[in-house]
């Protein structure tokens, strides 16, 4: 019981970051294309605008998943650490080119220099969800064995592994366009509103593919996940796509309202179809399950409680940041500027 | 950092394996991040003490300093972020057999340091973008949060590390963990002083950097009210705490005689268990010399007993397998930490003795020359600090139940993640300060046209209304 709550806090973590990260990442990835300096000056403006004050809080999420992981189930943690480490450091290393690029770019002051960061920032923002993808990947295709405890290529390399890989990346760049549009909107701007709103039905048709061809891909792969996957979980699946058409169907008609939640919505029901189909194991192809990976009943219990603590204390924070946000209180400080009409320091 | 991982490749036993460089690795990536979050812990503090001054006494230098202190501040907290999760993935990737064997006690006190992540990523971005926008008092509280969470999760982080050195608070039946008390395990025996130290450290360090910055500001001449503010408000807090963190650093050494024996001895050079223990001030241990040490009679058996008759256990206790490595780095980074903090203490009395007599802080150069290494000295204190807590415990990575060999992942090319490692932290610790010395290279000109979109062009007009230049 107490095992099978903290793998839905798991899942839950996992969404959260997925989806809020997630798009961080995506941002990235459309900073990637933007162009030229002069010609991706006012995408790469709003990408910036949007990503700057949340991507720090957004990234704890991922903090938060590790430490529940391998504080919950120990016996899972230890092989895929092992048989992954590979991609695991990829991501890794994704993560502080980043984030060091990123926070670098707003502070120097040459072009060249802000080409570089602006560039290790964007490029960077790829490795992260497609190594992840991949990681995914070696488990879901039961590539893990409960006893491994030596790094292995053919585990996140196979096709499926792949073809998860790219499809976080889409996913990713599906959900930061989808939230663009909104920011675009919001702000009064129809053309970059329309430039999103193209990039956001191409990867919302990228990411479907991607999921179709994944899904065929297991059936050769996993083929015990794929027959769950269209049995017990089928209507979370059947729920990701009706909400990846409703945003295609909402955004060629121009209506932009709930667009985002839905997009978010879709998103964290791919990630639940996979927990439920794969469920109770763990590891595919191993004895290793829910309720069988290491951790005491207290251990879990504890986590349960600081889960709650979490929700309680950082829920509302959250609710505060994106409210300030979305009301554009929060910008990059320019030292003595202050803007006319209100209070200044 | 690179003489992290050369002191800890000299001072590994002959393991084999991966242990080595592994260790090596960690060394180098905490050995980093710790500087880091020193800032994340303490310097947000210093950012609202300036603010408060500011608020209240309408002083715009105070003002000033602030604005511009958390925006650095920006820049640190995100490379502590980064290098933050490196560590988090490496004790998977690094020490699979601690996390598989340990991970459900462990894994506790680092859930709650991640509560504290979280209200420290959203407050401070509250505060670093809210400058200006926000009224005026309401900025001010939104960063308390950012103060308080830092000491928070830098206690649940300590309470880890504490707790390698002195396990408690759960059972083990053949090798698995069966019952857990997390509260047992967060305030274990080595908490009580591991966490305020630690704290403390966090302090001294911000408050000397940031004193040390603008005492170099003055001694290159410029000597204007914003250069004395900035150092005082950096350096009378950080000194106001050095006795403090000087008695907590002798409670923990004392603990230690208890609880760590062999790492005590190894410390204060103590190779058999005896009475009138001599205290030895640096000099390097060889096949049982001491050379180009001080030797004071008694006096660590003093220390540690109050009396000279007081019995010092020596590292003879134990089998030379379960004893600390390189015996001579262990007792010289002791030697290194307590002289330092000895050294800023005189420092900080030096500054309240003119200041009594005098009201002013004292004109010597020599002062500011002090004040101005005076945020390495602290970092250099800290660092050597950690080599003897890790380096002490071993070849315990918890003490007395796992060997850091056990612990450590046997997948190989671990010298190739940390040679990468160690170049790309080269390359970032550069570049940070770059982007540091680029900031104030900015301020300095009073030129308040930043860069406010990606790498293009500057824009028509002046993104955010009408700008005041200078104070
Ligand atoms: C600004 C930094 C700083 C300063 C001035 C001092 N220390 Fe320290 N010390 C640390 C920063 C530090 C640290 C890096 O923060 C450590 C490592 C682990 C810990 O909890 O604190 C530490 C560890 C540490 C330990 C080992 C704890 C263990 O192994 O678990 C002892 C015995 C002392 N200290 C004692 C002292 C004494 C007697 C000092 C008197 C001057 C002193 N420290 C000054
Ligand atoms: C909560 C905090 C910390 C945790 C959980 C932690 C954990 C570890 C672990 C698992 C190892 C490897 C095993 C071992 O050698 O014992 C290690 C080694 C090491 N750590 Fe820590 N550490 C912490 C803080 C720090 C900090 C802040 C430093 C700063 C310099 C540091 C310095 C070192 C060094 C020098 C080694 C290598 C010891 C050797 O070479 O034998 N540690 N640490
Ligand atoms: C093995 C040891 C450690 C691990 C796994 C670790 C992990 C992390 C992580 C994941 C972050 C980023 C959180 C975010 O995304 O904002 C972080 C930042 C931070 N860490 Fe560490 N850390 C370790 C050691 C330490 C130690 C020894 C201290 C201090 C005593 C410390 C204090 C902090 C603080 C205050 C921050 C936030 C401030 C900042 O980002 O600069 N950490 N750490």
């Amino acid at each position: 019981m107490a095992a099978d709550a903290v793998a839905a806090i798991l899942l839950a973590g996992v969404s959260l970051y997925a989806i809020l990260a997630g798009a961080d990442f995506g941002g990235g990835l459309w900073d990637l294309l933007a162009g030229t300096t002069r010609r991706g000056r006012a995408a790469r403006s709003l990408i910036d605008e949007s990503i700057t004050p949340v991507w720090e809080a957004n990234h704890v999420w991922l903090v938060l998943v590790l430490v529940i992981f391998w504080t919950a189930f120990p016996d899972a943690f230890a092989p895929v650490r092992s048989v992954a480490a590979v991609p695991l450091w990829l991501a890794v290393g994704g993560i502080v080119l980043r984030g060091a690029g990123f926070a670098f770019r707003k502070e120097v002051t040459r072009l060249s220099q802000q080409r570089l960061a602006g560039a290790t920032f964007a490029f960077s923002s790829l490795l992260t969800p497609f190594f992840l993808g991949t990681v995914i990947g070696a488990i879901a295709t039961g590539h893990v064995p409960a006893d491994g405890t030596r790094a292995s290529l053919s585990a996140w390399t196979s096709a499926t592994s792949l073809l998860l890989g790219f499809l976080f990346v889409a996913a990713c760049g599906y959900l930061a366009a989808v939230y663009l549009v909104g920011e675009a909107d919001r702000r009064g701007e129809p053309q970059l509103r329309d430039y999103f709103t193209r990039r956001a039905q191409v990867s919302a048709v990228v990411a479907g593919a991607l999921s179709i061809a994944t899904l065929v891909e297991l059936h050769s792969s996993n083929r015990v996940l794929e027959d769950r996957l269209v049995g017990r979980a089928v209507p979370l699946v059947v729920l990701a796509a009706v909400c990846g058409l409703a945003v295609l169907a909402l955004l060629s008609t121009g209506r932009r309202n709930g667009v985002r939640l839905i997009a978010a919505l879709g998103v964290a029901a791919v990630i639940w179809g996979w927990g439920v189909a794969q469920y109770p194991t763990l590891l595919p192809g191993t004895t290793v399950t829910v309720s069988d990976a290491g951790a005491p009943h207290a251990t879990l219990v504890a986590l349960i409680v600081l889960f709650a603590v979490v929700v309680g204390l950082v829920g509302p924070a959250f609710i505060l940041l994106f409210t300030l946000q979305s009301h554009r209180v929060l910008v990059q400080p320019s030292e003595f500027s202050t803007p006319p009409g209100e209070p200044g320091g | 950092m690179t003489a992290f991982q050369t002191v800890s490749l000299w001072a590994a036993p002959a393991t084999g394996g991966d242990v080595v460089p592994a260790r090596a690795q960690m060394a180098t990536t905490l050995g980093f991040h710790i500087i880091l979050a020193c800032l994340g812990i303490a310097f947000p503090t210093f950012v609202l003490l300036a603010e408060y001054i500011g608020l209240r006494r309408g002083n715009e230098v105070a003002m000033t300093l602030a604005r511009r202190w958390s925006q650095a501040l920006g820049v640190l907290v995100a490379v502590g972020a980064v290098t933050g999760t490196v560590l988090s993935f490496e004790l998977g990737l690094l020490w699979p057999g601690l996390m598989h064997r340990y991970g459900a006690v462990l894994g506790l006190p680092f859930g709650v340091e991640g509560l504290f992540f979280f209200l420290e990523a959203v407050f401070t971005a509250i505060y670093l973008y809210g400058w200006g926008r926000l009224r005026s008092w309401a900025h001010f509280w939104s960063g308390v949060p950012i103060a308080i969470s830092g000491v928070f999760g830098a206690m649940s982080v300590i309470a880890v590390n504490s707790w390698m050195n002195q396990p408690g608070g759960f059972t083990e039946v053949d090798g698995r963990i069966t019952s857990v008390n997390p509260w047992q395990v967060y305030f274990n025996h080595a908490a009580f002083y591991e966490m305020p130290h630690m704290i403390l450290a966090a302090y001294m360090v911000s408050g000397f950097l940031v004193a040390g910055v603008y005492a170099t500001g003055i001694l290159r001449g410029r000597r204007n009210r914003y250069h004395y503010a900035g150092f005082a408000l950096g350096f009378v807090p950080a000194a106001i705490l050095t006795p403090f963190q000087i008695f907590v650093g002798d409670t923990a050494a004392r603990a230690i005689a208890q609880d760590q024996p062999v790492k005590f001895a190894t410390m204060e050079y103590v190779p058999q268990t005896s009475t009138h223990v001599p205290e030895w001030l640096a000099g390097v241990y060889v096949n049982g010399h001491v050379y180009g040490g001080i030797k004071i009679p008694d006096l660590d058996s003093l220390l540690v007993g109050f009396s000279p008759n007081t019995k010092v256990i020596g590292w003879d206790s134990v089998p030379a397998a379960q004893r600390p490595p390189a015996a001579w780095l262990i007792h010289l980074c002791f030697d290194v930490m307590v002289g330092l903090g000895s050294l800023l203490l005189l420092v900080g009395l030096w500054a309240v003795y003119t200041w009594w007599r005098k009201r002013k802080l004292p004109p010597q150069r020599l002062f500011w020359l002090l004040g101005a290494v005076s945020g390495l000295a602290a970092i250099v204190a800290m660092e050597a600090g950690w080599v003897v807590t890790e380096l002490g415990r071993q070849p315990w990575v918890v003490y007395q139940l796992q060997t850091t060999a056990d612990a450590a992942t046997k997948n190989g090319g671990v010298l190739t993640t940390l040679t990468l490692i160690i170049i790309g932290y080269a390359v970032l610790g550069v570049a940070t300060i770059a982007v540091l010395r680029m900031l104030s290279a900015r301020w300095r000109r009073g030129d308040a046209d930043q860069a406010d979109v990606p790498y293009g062009p500057t824009p028509e007009a002046p993104a955010s209304g009408e700008t005041r230049v200078g104070v």
